[in-house]
């Protein structure tokens, strides 16, 4: 880039041609590749990329907490024209909080557990220099009320575990803008909310830029919130940057493949529909009836129980999907685990292919297996890491009527290329291969004994969306090819709009609102699906290139 | 590797071949001394120096190492077996039979060991295997409370939910899945515990308790050579050395087992 050099005067913060790498076993390897860019005063830029990307890294960089085997090898950050990217920790100190703070990825981990609310936002100001008690507290009610803490005053005296993510997430911020900084770098802020709370959190740090001019770098991998949010965007992949540009030249007219790519994946209202709706089938039966159901969780010792689902119902058609939707809470897990039949249900009746789940125990519990199988959401964890691939498929096939050997590796090599899994894969563990291979072991295994329905709990929200995308199309044709039957609990709309028939919106236990998923997304009755629909990020409407042209304010 | 382990492994295969094969290494005996060469100190002819019978000190550890080596493995197998046993019983069961197995460990691990491996080697007898037993047993809670802690994390790992939900029989869930993943960390403490045990065999054969005279086992070596010690510090060094280096060696080793298994 030529104009970096006449930018860096007039910019905020610029990075020129930044390189660093990491040390690990006595190898040094770059992660970040000759990145440049540039942020001017009260600017939003996103720094978009998938997991792996470098993107975290370069944040970390900004403020001087690379990891201890992180390194920068070349390359200059300018902050108000002085570069910092030799500063020490010492120095790193007068502008840390004070010109440029971080809001961290997890709220859950980053607050101190053992310290109150107000002293923890309080700390900010007594370590630049606010000595007065009696001002600080006045100062740090100010700061709460400003992020929108409901009760404040409640709030400064209670500890981090009294408090939902969101509020911990509106506390963090609150930390970070208390000094009022130049750069507020955000790095997925809002990852490990749900999607309602999502909305209103970068709603927050929109109206702070705007009142306060700060410039903002966010830090996400989900294009559609960098698209509704940020002037700029930078697009990084394994490193490097392939493409930055304002966020409406960009969304227009991607120069780089890999954002075409990353643009056709993302999720969101407006993408098209993958799923063809099922063919109506002669058998009249539904594949899955729910009625009443009920589940409670009894606390330890008390009396007291919780209702996690509180009477709900649903028929799923033969070869459809039914997607159940909600927020962390809602209760969709605790029915999904239910219809498998590793919870019991308090009161209610499940019929899955005809068969009254509470009626079976023992060996027909056992055979029931095969009728219904679960992918989880975390590959990382679903797959034990001491077996091989092939020891993992060879399982469910052991545990049933024997099968000859011959036959079971016929099968095994099948069902791995239908997952489109290469032949080679089999002798590996799960630890060398990506999450999305991961993934697609994961549905090879519930899908070998051949079972007539699927739940997919959460099966694509850990994956990085060109991953998601590709694992959707293969839940898609494996549905028209053995004529499944799918159960698709999500908290992403945009994903359940893509390929489920029918829809459940659950919230505390309950379902609200059911239907066809087209009708329940377009004409809502509830308020709290539009809720849920408003806070889905990115493009609404179908063509999304062309409206996205619309610059952000 | 680093140095110290590498240090370490060599220090252990030492002790080992030196229990398989002692003929090798010394041309004395362990047990028979020589008449006039009694206290001698360490030479190039005697390089442990002899005991007060004359007994040459090299010969006598290179003699003894089988029997603090095999002392051990007998009584970390035990505990090892033993233990994981109980753990995984009490990790995998209905509550109440974890509850019951679980207070029975709290009382193990109440007794002090070394009074828990005296009490039972009153009851067993004295003598070498005798000893290890005893240790042994000392040991089944520590691996028991271990073994249950790990068990109950992997039971409730998403892949040995999977496993059942794939049609696994409860036990072969438990055999293919929730033991081998459990093992790791107690392994670990295996390698911890075979120093312990060598260090509480010795102490057994110190106070009296393990192999009877002249069997040249480590801890009895220090007690016969204390008597000495002002005029002779060899005989009481060298054993003592011994026994220093194989404990440090075994916890290394231990360590980067569980850097490994983390």
């Amino acid at each position: 880039m030529n104009g970096t050099v006449a930018q860096a005067v007039q910019s905020l913060l610029s990075i020129d041609a930044l390189t660093i790498s990491y040390e690990q076993r006595g190898h040094r390897h770059s992660v970040v590749h000759e990145v440049s860019l540039s942020i001017t005063a009260g600017q939003v830029v996103a720094l978009v990329g998938e997991s792996g990307s470098g993107k975290s890294t370069l944040a970390q960089s900004l403020i001087g907490l690379l990891p201890d085997n992180g390194r920068i090898d070349s390359g200059a950050i300018r902050f108000n024209g002085i570069n910092i990217a030799a500063w020490n920790q010492r120095r790193f100190d007068t502008i840390r909080g004070s010109k440029i703070s971080l809001v961290p990825q997890d709220p859950g981990v980053s607050l101190n557990p053992v310290r109150t609310i107000g002293a923890q936002v309080g700390e900010i100001f007594q370590l630049h220099g606010l000595r007065d008690r009696h001002e600080r507290d006045e100062r740090v009610l100010d700061l709460l009320a400003r992020v929108g803490v409901s009760d404040p005053t409640l709030r400064f005296s209670q500890y981090p575990h009294e408090l939902s993510g969101g509020l911990k997430q509106r506390v963090l911020i609150a930390i970070a803008i208390a000094l009022r900084p130049q750069l507020l770098i955000a790095d997925e802020p809002t990852t490990a909310l749900d999607v309602t709370v999502q909305k209103r959190i970068l709603d927050l740090i929109d109206d702070l830029r705007r009142e306060y001019g700060t410039a903002v770098l966010l830090v996400t991998h989900d294009l559609g919130v960098a698209a509704d949010r940020a002037d700029r965007l930078v697009i990084l992949k394994s490193g490097r940057v392939q493409e930055q540009g304002t966020t409406a030249d960009i969304l227009s007219n991607p120069r780089s493949g890999y954002t075409a790519t990353l643009l056709a994946d993302a999720p969101s209202l407006a993408t098209t529909i993958l799923h063809r709706p099922a063919p109506p089938t002669s058998d009249a039966q539904p594949a899955i009836i729910v009625e009443d159901l009920v589940r409670e969780y009894r606390d330890g010792r008390s009396a007291a129980c919780f209702r996690a689902v509180d009477g709900i119902s649903f028929t799923v058609p033969k070869g459809t999907t039914h997607a159940l939707v909600g927020e962390s809470g809602s209760g969709k897990t605790t029915a999904v685990r239910t219809l498998v039949g590793f919870l019991k249900p308090t009161s209610g009746r499940i019929l899955v292919d005809g068969l009254d789940v509470a009626s079976l125990d023992g060996e027909s519990f056992r055979q029931f297996r095969r009728t219904i199988q679960l992918v989880y959401q975390n590959p990382f964890a679903s797959l034990d890491p001491r077996q091989t691939i092939a020891e993992i498929l060879n399982e469910p096939l052991l545990n049933f009527e024997p099968i000859e050997r011959r036959e079971r590796k016929r099968r095994v090599r099948a069902i791995l290329d239908r997952v489109g899994l290469p032949t080679t894969a089999l002798e590996r563990q799960p630890r060398s291969l990506s999450g999305g291979q991961r993934q697609r072991v994961a549905i090879a295994r519930a899908l070998i004994i051949e079972p007539k329905i699927v739940l997919l709990d959460e099966a694509v929200s850990a994956l990085d969306v060109t991953v998601q995308a590709q694992i959707l199309t293969l839940i898609e044709d494996l549905q028209r090819e053995l004529g499944l039957t799918y159960v698709f609990v999500s908290h992403d709309l945009a994903v359940v709009r893509q390929i489920a028939d029918t829809v459940s919106v659950l919230r505390q236990g309950r379902i609200i609102e059911s239907g066809p998923t087209a009708t329940v997304f377009s004409h809502p009755a509830q308020d709290y699906t539009r809720e849920l629909l408003d806070a889905v990020p990115g493009p609404r409407h179908p063509h999304p290139l062309k409206l996205a042209r619309k610059v952000p304010s | 590797m680093p140095p110290g382990l590498v240090l370490s492994w060599v220090v252990i295969a030492i002790a080992v071949s030196w229990a398989m094969a002692p003929h090798w290494f010394t041309d004395y005996s362990g047990t028979i001394g020589l008449s006039g060469q009694q206290r001698l100190p360490p030479s190039a002819t005697h390089f442990f120096g002899t005991d007060e019978l004359g007994r040459d000190m090299l010969a006598r550890i290179i003699y003894g190492s089988v029997h603090s080596l095999s002392g051990a493995f007998v009584a970390v197998s035990l505990g090892l077996l033993a233990g994981t046993l109980l753990g995984l019983i009490a990790g995998s069961s209905r509550p109440w039979i974890d509850d019951l197995l679980m207070r029975f460990v709290d009382i193990l691990l109440s007794i002090p060991p070394l009074l828990l491996a005296l009490s039972i080697i009153i009851v067993l007898g004295f003598g070498t295997i005798n000893a290890a037993i005893a240790v042994g047993v000392a040991s089944v809670a520590r691996f028991a409370r271990l073994a249950r802690a790990e068990v109950i994390r992997v039971r409730h790992s998403d892949y040995v939910e999977a496993a059942s939900g794939s049609g696994g029989r409860y036990l072969s869930v438990l055999w293919r899945h929730v033991l081998p993943n459990s093992l790791s960390s107690v392994i670990a403490l295996a390698a911890l515990q075979f120093g312990t045990a060598i260090l509480a065999i010795a102490t057994l054969g110190f106070l009296g308790y393990g192999a009877p005279p002249p069997t040249p086992e480590w801890g009895l070596l220090i007690a016969e050579g204390r008597r000495y010690i002002s005029t002779a510090w060899w005989i009481t060094f060298f054993p003592g050395l011994a026994i220093v280096l194989v404990v440090l060696a075994t916890n290394r080793i231990s360590q980067s087992l569980r850097g490994r298994s983390a």
